[in-house]
């Protein structure tokens, strides 16, 4: 009794030994019955941080829903890949795949199979372990025509959804009907969901109503880097860091480092970077060039400024080339004879002053293009399309060669002495597109075409390109959510679901639509990257001549940040900013 | 008799409504011309010292928008420049001022797209006081008449227009606005579609007039004299037209001189929403709208100075309705 360890003795000494005999027996039998899987953690590149603070995201617009199964929108599934995770994913900044969920893929020589073995040990945001039967139950999801996902279309090769079996508990094939061309490019943004969770909603036919913003945090749960915490509408959105990430940095520390991202809501790009300027947002994106100029020429130390180069978005030019007959489209129909003749569409290109729009509307931060893959396409731009600067005398020239000519008021008027003059519709809510018109107008006004701008309420004017077909011309953007040629299948095959020059497509289709038709298939079945960039090539050689579209500019990525906030890394492809949330820290701020 | 701040208004607003008339011939350039190498360019300074501190009579201007000092460009009147038609109706070129190519005279500095501001203003001055005026004369008459109907006739007419109001109130007329620019045919010119909205404004804006009017007849059909002439077997049209309409006149004008300001406004409301008139026909509000954009506010001031045209009209007619209300005693609603 008077040795030291008596002091120590109490009454409940031997209950807290008996309690610590249990743990440890309890262990030991564990690990013989069930073998707990080490974590396979992936380790990223980017510079090891510290943890701490909060990251104030400035967004102009809310969410719709977040349940990856119904998100079609750039917004929604911006959030929702701070949420959730996929087996492989392309890196934003790289524009390559990189293994995810997927620890590794073996590919059979035929590229119809891929052999998906899966990081083991890794753990839902809400703790509940992830397995192939969550991967087997998400492909299920995706692929269900009743459930009818986005993802569907692009998981559905040759007109034959994938198939997917399970070999073990941590591999996973995937069979397609034919060799993919994008290989597995497919996989990236095809979300793994809990099945945990989802199985019931899915099972009662509710999952579409499942994940919408009233959602109870703890009713959610992912593979992101974040999980959902609380929305305020019409003011925020906040996430905090998941505590089972399955990533971490050299040092061996698993992201992601900041405790919460913070999504503010400010309705308007201009709001946006007034938040920003005033302090009350750390990161803003999806600047306007004359926005990111005035934000530059006020050099305020603590913040910086990122101009990423040209994007993926092309803005560009269409006539309506839609088979009106069953419509009663008269006075469209009676202009399609200009808008059909190749000369016609060639001689609008070239009077466009797209340099003078890179200028005016964009202050020099765009490039002017004249084909859909611009600059900001590091594998894929084709160096046969060249560019050629505005000449109205060739656009004059090819004016006359097709039949036009001028009346005594410089009007340009065609064979039967009708003047030329057409309407072209854009969004309302974007300036710059409304700025690009002002331009052109005036540029088709020295041909002697009076052209009509009307700006439309965005659903009005999709409905008008999609089912009224009630217009002559339209001036939009699009902004593919990746590189390959493989996301430009929803547009350039006729009967496209953007085929939007030509929803309708006429009988018979011209020569060089059946040549991109051929050659856009061709390129989704060839394991070759080298002869998909050939084929790739040859459909930009042929957009560029008949100008199915007119190519206008693609605006640069403009992006910023506060000073202290480390591997801030905006790149070209959506989501321009937070692609690397999971990497970003705060250093020491200004 | 209009006498001291109302007289003055008077002739402000006049002299505003008669460079609208004349706004093709008193700017010096055409409103959708565009000068691409002078965007974004501040007011061009007007001198009449050189840079040698010499004195000039003719007032000059120097070469690129003041860049170049050693080229003087002299302000010129009824110089040539872009046709027109004056006052809509005879063909001319000249300009009441200007100065020769290749000096540039922007005294309001110049758009995004180089084009001249103070040009902007004055064309874009017929489109906005037409706007305002129309609408105020298109919901005042429609209020004038049913509000009339409604507080003489009273009964089961005054329920019926009353509840009409009140619906109309209620109507967001926003919306309404929204699917009627959706139904126009795109080939309508801007300004006849434009137009058809202004109107659908004004009609809207029945409610308000309507209300007051009708106030306004319930009292005056149990005067003296309208009740002496119903006695004579004056029907009610009659005694609305001779007798309880004349005696609303002071207040119907109060309200017009209300109304088109308000509806100078609803069309710089408008075009911030971007229904206005579309580009390149300016009008006060789409000129305003480019304000909302942060780096116009922060790097061109000068794209603010159209606010002052109608803040000036508003102002003009504000002082007049009071002057009316004073004189007959009427409050301003």
């Amino acid at each position: 009794m008077n040795s030291p360890l008596a002091h120590r003795v109490s009454a409940k000494a031997p209950v807290k030994l008996f309690l610590r005999s249990s743990v440890v027996v309890f262990l030991a039998l564990g690990c013989v019955v069930y073998r707990v899987p080490a974590e396979e953690y992936l380790v990223t590149s980017g510079a090891p941080g510290k943890y701490g603070g909060d990251l104030v995201v400035a967004e102009r617009s809310e969410p719709k829903t977040l349940n990856p199964v119904m998100a079609v929108e750039n917004v929604s599934r911006e959030v929702i890949g701070l949420l959730m995770a996929d087996l492989i994913h392309i890196n934003r900044y790289s524009q390559q795949t990189e293994p995810a969920l997927a620890r590794s893929v073996d590919v059979s020589s035929d590229g119809r199979r891929y052999v998906v073995h899966l990081r083991q040990g890794v753990k839902f945001s809400d703790g509940y372990p992830f397995s192939a039967e969550d991967v087997l139950f998400t492909f299920q999801v995706y692929l269900d025509p009743k459930v009818d996902a986005p993802q569907r279309d692009l998981l559905t090769i040759a007109g034959k959804p994938v198939l997917v079996r399970k070999v073990d508990s941590d591999t996973v094939l995937f069979e397609f009907a034919q060799p993919y061309g994008p290989g597995e490019r497919v996989f990236d943004s095809v979300y793994i969901l809990p099945r945990h969770l989802l199985l019931r909603p899915y099972t009662e036919g509710k999952l579409n109503d499942s994940w919408d913003l009233k959602v109870a945090p703890a009713a959610i749960a992912g593979l992101g880097p974040f999980r959902f915490r609380e929305y305020v509408p019409g003011q925020r959105l906040v996430l905090e860091r998941n505590p089972y990430y399955w990533k971490q940095d050299a040092r061996g520390q698993r992201l992601p480092y900041v405790n919460k991202v913070i999504l503010e809501y400010t309705g308007s790009e201009d709001a946006e970077v007034l938040r920003f300027e005033n302090g009350g947002a750390d990161v803003v994106s999806r600047l306007s060039a004359r926005n990111f100029d005035a934000l530059a020429q006020r050099r305020n130390p603590s913040e910086i400024l990122i101009d990423a180069g040209p994007s993926l978005e092309y803005n560009f030019l269409f006539f309506n080339l839609n088979d009106l007959s069953t419509k009663n489209l008269r006075h469209i129909e009676s202009k399609q004879a200009w808008f059909r003749d190749v000369r016609f569409r060639q001689a609008i290109s070239s009077a466009i002053d797209r340099e003078a729009i890179v200028r005016l509307v964009y202050a020099g931060r765009a490039t002017a293009i004249w084909s859909q893959v611009t600059p900001g396409s590091k594998l894929w731009r084709s160096a046969n399309v060249v560019s050629s600067p505005r000449s109205v005398g060739k656009a004059r020239t090819l004016l006359a060669s097709a039949g036009f000519s001028w009346n005594q008021a410089h009007k340009l008027i065609d064979s039967s002495g009708r003047p030329v003059e057409f309407s072209i519709i854009t969004p309302v809510n974007n300036s710059e597109r409304v700025q690009m018109l002002t331009v052109i107008q005036q540029d088709l006004e020295e041909i002697g075409i009076d052209v009509h701008i009307v700006t439309l309420e965005l659903r009005t004017m999709l409905s008008r390109i999609t089912t009224t077909l009630d217009y002559d011309a339209c001036l939009i953007g699009l902004a593919t959510g990746d590189a390959d040629p493989g996301s430009e299948m929803s547009l350039w095959p006729s009967g496209a679901s953007a085929h939007f020059w030509e929803v309708r497509p006429t009988a018979p289709p011209p020569l060089w639509q059946i040549e991109i038709d051929r050659l856009m298939t061709a390129q989704m079945s060839s394991n070759d990257p080298r002869e998909r960039k050939r084929l790739y090539d040859r459909v930009q050689e042929l957009v560029a001549v008949n100008l199915p579209i007119i190519p206008v500019v693609s605006p640069d990525v403009l992006a910023g940040s506060k000073a202290g906030l480390r591997n801030f890394k905006p790149a070209v492809l959506l989501p321009y900013v937070l692609w690397n949330a999971d990497e970003l820290f705060w250093g020491a701020r200004q | 008799m209009i006498r001291g701040k109302s007289a003055i208004a008077c002739g402000v607003l006049a002299s505003i409504h008669g460079l609208a008339l004349v706004a093709n011939f008193a700017a010096p350039y055409s409103f959708a011309a565009q000068q691409r190498e002078f965007a974004w360019a501040p007011p061009t300074s007007v001198h009449w010292l050189d840079r040698h501190g010499h004195f000039h009579w003719r007032p000059f201007v120097y070469g690129t928008n003041g860049a170049d000092e050693s080229r003087m460009y002299p302000l010129r009147f009824f110089v040539r420049g872009a046709s027109y038609r004056f006052a809509g109706l005879f063909p001319s070129s000249r300009h009441l001022f200007g100065v020769d190519a290749p000096g540039v005279l922007f005294l309001l500095g110049t758009d995004g797209f180089g084009r001249d501001q103070f040009s902007r203003l004055l064309a874009g001055s017929r489109i906005s006081l037409t706007a305002g005026w129309l609408a105020a004369i298109l919901s005042l008459a429609l209020g004038t008449v049913l509000g009339g109907m409604a507080g003489y006739y009273g009964g089961w007419l005054d329920d019926l227009i009353m509840r009409m109001s009140e619906i109309s109130l209620a109507l967001p007329w926003l919306y309404l606005l929204l699917a009627g620019r959706a139904f126009l045919p795109l080939d309508a010119p801007s300004s006849m579609a434009y137009l058809i909205l202004i109107s659908v404004v004004g009609i809207l804006g029945w409610a308000r007039p309507a209300r007051l009017i009708r106030g306004l007849a319930l009292s005056l059909r149990e005067r003296g004299y309208v009740l002496a002439a119903r006695t004579f077997g004056a029907s009610g049209p009659y005694l609305l037209r001779t007798h309880i309409l004349p005696d609303a006149a002071p207040v119907l004008l109060t309200q017009m001189a209300l109304l088109a300001p308000q509806y100078i406004m609803a069309e710089v409301t408008l075009s911030f929403l971007g229904l206005g008139i579309d580009e390149p026909v300016p009008s006060w509000g789409n000129m305003l709208a480019g304000v909302q954009h942060y780096h116009v506010l922060t790097s061109s001031w000068w794209m603010l100075l159209p606010g002052i045209a109608p803040a000036v009209v508003a102002l003009c007619c504000f002082t007049i309705a009071d002057a009316l209300a004073g004189r007959r005693g009427v409050v301003p609603l």
